[in-house]
C-alpha cells in the first residue's frame, strides 16, 4: 500500500506574522519558512505505518513555488520514499489543492492519504474533507490514533467532547491532530541522503486543475490589540479585582 | 437568500453553538434548519423555537445518529438544491462535514467566520488570528463555518418553524462509528462559560493540575481549560485545549495560570473581556494581553486565592 502525504510549506509557527502596511497581506519576505507542524506529524505517522509493514511506499506532494522543493526534501529527509512539487508561484485555495491531490491520487492509487488536519496560514481546515468528497472516499478527521488492519483502517478522532473511533474502508483519507505522535528529527546522514531521492516536478495544468481563486481577498488588516492592563501586588488585591468584576 | 443551518446536537437536545450560527445566518436571509440524527424528532421540535426560524429539516435515519460525513454530505447536498448557502458551526462535527459538502457542491468554504460585510464578503482570522481578512466569495453558492464566539447567540425560544420530514440516501457504506469517549463533567463548558480558568505546562502533572485548578474553577463555577502544552503531558484529555487548533473561548474573565502566552494559544482566547494571568515569569508574553497580572509561584498563589474565595 501506498502512502500520500501532502505536505505544505507555511510561516514557521515561532515568528509571529506582520500584517502588510498596504492591507493586501501578510508580509513573507525574508521570513523563516517550514513545514506545516500538522504535515510533519503526516510524515511521521505514515513512516510509522511503513515500518510496521502496513505502507510500502511514502509520497510527499507539495503544491506551492519552487521553495517548497525544501519543504519536500525535509519530509525525503524523514523518510519519505519520493515527490512531487506541483509547482506554481499563485496561491492555491484548499479546493484547487484537493482537486490537485484527487489527480495525483487517481495517478498513483494509494490506500491512504494523510493531510494536516490545517494549515496554520489560512487556517482552512478543509482540504482533507474536500479530498475525501472529491475521491468519494472515507475520511477520518483530527485523528489521534491510526490502526490499518487488512482493508479498513480505524481512526480515533479528537472531538469537541472529547474522542470518537470510527472504521473506515480503504482507501481513506486521515487528517492528523496535534497528539497523534512526535515527529522525528532528519538526522544528517538521511539530509543527505534525501538529496539523491526522486522528486518530480509538475503543474497544475498537468493534472488539467484550474487555480484560480473562488475567494478574492478584499483586504487584511492588523487584529485589534489589547493593551497590557496592570499587576497586582498580592492575592488579596487579585480578591478585590475578582469582587470588582463580580464573579466571586 | 435562503440559508440552511446544520444543527449541532446529541440526538436530545440542541448545542449551543447551533444558536450563534443562526445568527449569523439570519443576517443573510432566511434561515432553514436541518436536524439529522436518530430518534431526534424531539431536537427538530426544540429547534423549530430557535427564534427567527423558518423551516426545520428532519433526517431521522440511523445512519445519520453519529454525524459521521461520509453519510450526511450527500443529504445536505440534496437540500442544498433549494438553498444558497450552508453554514456550520465551526465545532469539530461543523469542520468535519462542512468542507465535503463544500467540494461536492464545487465551492471554495469560507472557514471560521467571525463577521459578515455582505451577501458574499465575509471577515475571517487567518495567521492563529495575526491577521483578519475580508474576504469575498464569487462562488454560486456558499458554504461557510461560523465561529461561535463572534455571533450573539439567538433566542431559543420565541420561534415558529415549521418540522418537515426527509430522508436521504442514508449510510454510504464507506465509514462506521465504533465509539466514543466523552467526557463528563459538572462544571460549564468550555465555549459557553462565563468564567474559564485554565492551566499550563507549569501544573506538573495531571494530579497537581486536579489539585490546584478545579477548586479553584469550582469556588468560581468556572470551566476548565488547559494549554497544548498541559494536554500533550496528559495532565487533562484534549478537549480542554483552548487555542488555534483547540477551542476558542471568549468569556467574562479568562484566569491563565502558569500558561506562558504562545501566539497559538492566545489565538484561543484574546477576546476575552476580562484577562487574568499568574505567572512567575514577568516578561512572560501572556502579561501583554492581560488585564490584570500577579507575578509570583502559582503554587503558593493559587490555594491562597482558592482560599479567600
Ligand atoms: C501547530 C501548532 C498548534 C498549536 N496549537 C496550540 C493550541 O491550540 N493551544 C495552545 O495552548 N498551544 C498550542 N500550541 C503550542 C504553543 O506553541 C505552546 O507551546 C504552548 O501554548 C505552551 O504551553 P504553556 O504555556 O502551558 O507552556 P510553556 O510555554 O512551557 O509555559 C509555562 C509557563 O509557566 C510559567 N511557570 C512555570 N512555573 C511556574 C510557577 N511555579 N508559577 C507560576 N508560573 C510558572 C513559566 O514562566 C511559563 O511562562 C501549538 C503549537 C503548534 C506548533
Ligand atoms: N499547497 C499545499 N500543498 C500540499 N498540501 C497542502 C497544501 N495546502 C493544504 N495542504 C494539505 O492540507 C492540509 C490542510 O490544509 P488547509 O485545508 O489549508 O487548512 C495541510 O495540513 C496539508 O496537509
Amino acid at each position: 500500500m501506498k502512502i500520500l502525504v501532502p505536505v505544505k510549506r507555511v510561516i514557521d509557527y515561532n515568528v509571529k506574522p506582520r500584517v502588510k502596511a498596504d492591507g493586501t497581506g501578510v508580509d513573507l519576505a525574508n521570513v523563516k519558512m517550514s513545514m506545516n507542524p500538522f504535515d510533519e506529524i503526516a510524515v511521521e505517522e505514515a513512516l510509522r505505518l511503513r515500518e510496521k509493514g502496513a505502507a510500502t511506499e511514502v509520497i510527499a506532494v507539495s503544491v506551492g513555488p519552487a521553495k517548497a522543493t525544501e519543504t519536500l526534501r525535509t519530509a525525503l529527509a524523514m523518510g519519505a520514499d519520493r515527490a512531487i512539487l506541483v509547482q506554481t508561484d499563485d496561491e492555491v485555495e484548499p479546493l484547487a489543492v484537493a482537486k490537485i491531490l484527487k489527480a495525483i491520487a487517481d495517478a498513483e492509487a494509494p490506500g491512504l492519504v494523510i493531510l494536516g488536519k490545517q494549515a496554520i496560514d489560512d487556517d482552512s481546515n478543509q482540504t482533507g474533507q474536500m479530498l475525501a468528497a472529491l475521491m468519494g472516499r472515507p475520511q477520518g478527521t483530527f485523528a489521534n490514533e491510526v490502526t490499518v488492519e487488512g482493508d479498513s483502517v480505524t481512526v480515533k478522532r479528537e472531538i469537541d467532547g472529547g474522542l470518537e473511533t470510527v472504521k473506515l474502508s480503504l482507501p481513506a483519507i486521515v487528517t492528523t491532530d496535534l497528539r497523534l505522535n512526535e515527529p522525528r528529527y532528519a538526522s544528517l546522514p538521511n539530509i543527505m541522503k534525501a538529496k539523491s531521492k526522486p522528486l518530480d516536478t509538475k503543474s497544475p495544468a498537468d493534472y488539467g486543475v484550474d487555480t484560480a481563486p473562488r475567494l478574492k481577498t478584499v483586504k487584511v488588516n492588523e487584529p485589534p490589540v489589547r493593551q497590557a492592563g496592570i499587576k497586582v501586588a498580592d492575592v488579596d488585591e487579585l480578591v478585590g479585582k475578582l469582587k470588582a468584576l463580580g464573579i466571586a | 437568500m435562503k440559508t440552511l443551518v446544520l444543527v449541532e446536537h446529541d440526538n436530545s437536545s440542541v448545542k449551543d453553538a447551533t444558536l450563534s450560527t443562526v445568527t449569523a445566518a439570519s443576517k443573510l436571509g432566511e434561515v432553514h434548519l436541518l436536524v439529522a440524527g436518530k430518534g431526534c424528532a424531539g431536537v427538530a421540535d426544540a429547534a423549530a423555537k430557535i427564534a427567527g426560524v423558518g423551516k426545520v429539516h428532519l433526517a431521522d435515519d440511523a445512519a445519520y445518529e453519529h454525524q459521521l460525513a461520509e453519510n450526511l454530505a450527500p443529504l445536505i447536498v440534496d437540500l442544498m438544491g433549494h438553498h444558497d448557502a450552508f453554514l456550520a458551526p465551526a465545532t469539530t462535527t461543523g469542520k468535519n462535514v462542512a468542507p465535503r459538502v463544500a467540494a461536492l457542491l464545487d465551492v471554495m468554504q469560507v472557514s471560521e467566520i467571525i463577521g459578515i460585510e455582505g451577501d458574499k464578503t465575509f471577515v475571517r482570522p487567518i495567521y492563529a488570528g495575526n491577521a483578519i481578512a475580508t474576504v469575498e466569495s464569487s462562488d454560486p453558492k456558499l458554504v461557510i463555518t461560523v465561529r461561535g464566539t463572534a455571533f450573539d447567540k439567538a433566542a431559543s425560544e420565541g420561534g415558529a418553524g415549521t418540522v418537515e420530514a426527509v430522508s436521504g440516501a442514508g449510510d454510504a457504506g464507506l465509514s462506521t462509528f465504533q465509539g466514543s469517549e466523552l467526557a463528563k463533567s459538572e462544571r460549564p463548558e468550555l465555549t459557553s462559560a462565563k468564567v474559564i480558568v485554565s492551566g499550563g505546562r507549569a501544573l506538573k502533572d495531571s494530579e497537581t493540575f486536579k489539585e490546584l485548578i478545579f477548586p479553584l474553577a469550582d469556588k468560581l463555577n468556572a470551566g476548565v481549560g488547559a494549554s497544548r502544552a498541559a494536554v500533550d503531558a496528559g495532565y487533562v484529555p484534549n478537549d480542554f485545549q483552548v487555542g488555534q487548533t483547540g477551542k476558542i473561548v471568549a468569556p467574562e474573565v479568562y484566569i491563565a495560570v502558569g500558561i506562558s502566552g504562545a501566539i497559538q494559544h492566545l489565538a484561543g482566547m484574546k477576546d476575552s473581556k476580562t484577562i487574568i494571568a499568574i505567572n512567575k515569569d514577568e516578561d512572560a508574553p501572556i502579561f501583554q494581553v492581560a488585564d490584570i497580572g500577579l507575578v509570583g509561584d502559582l503554587f503558593k498563589i493559587v490555594p491562597e486565592l482558592t482560599g479567600k474565595l
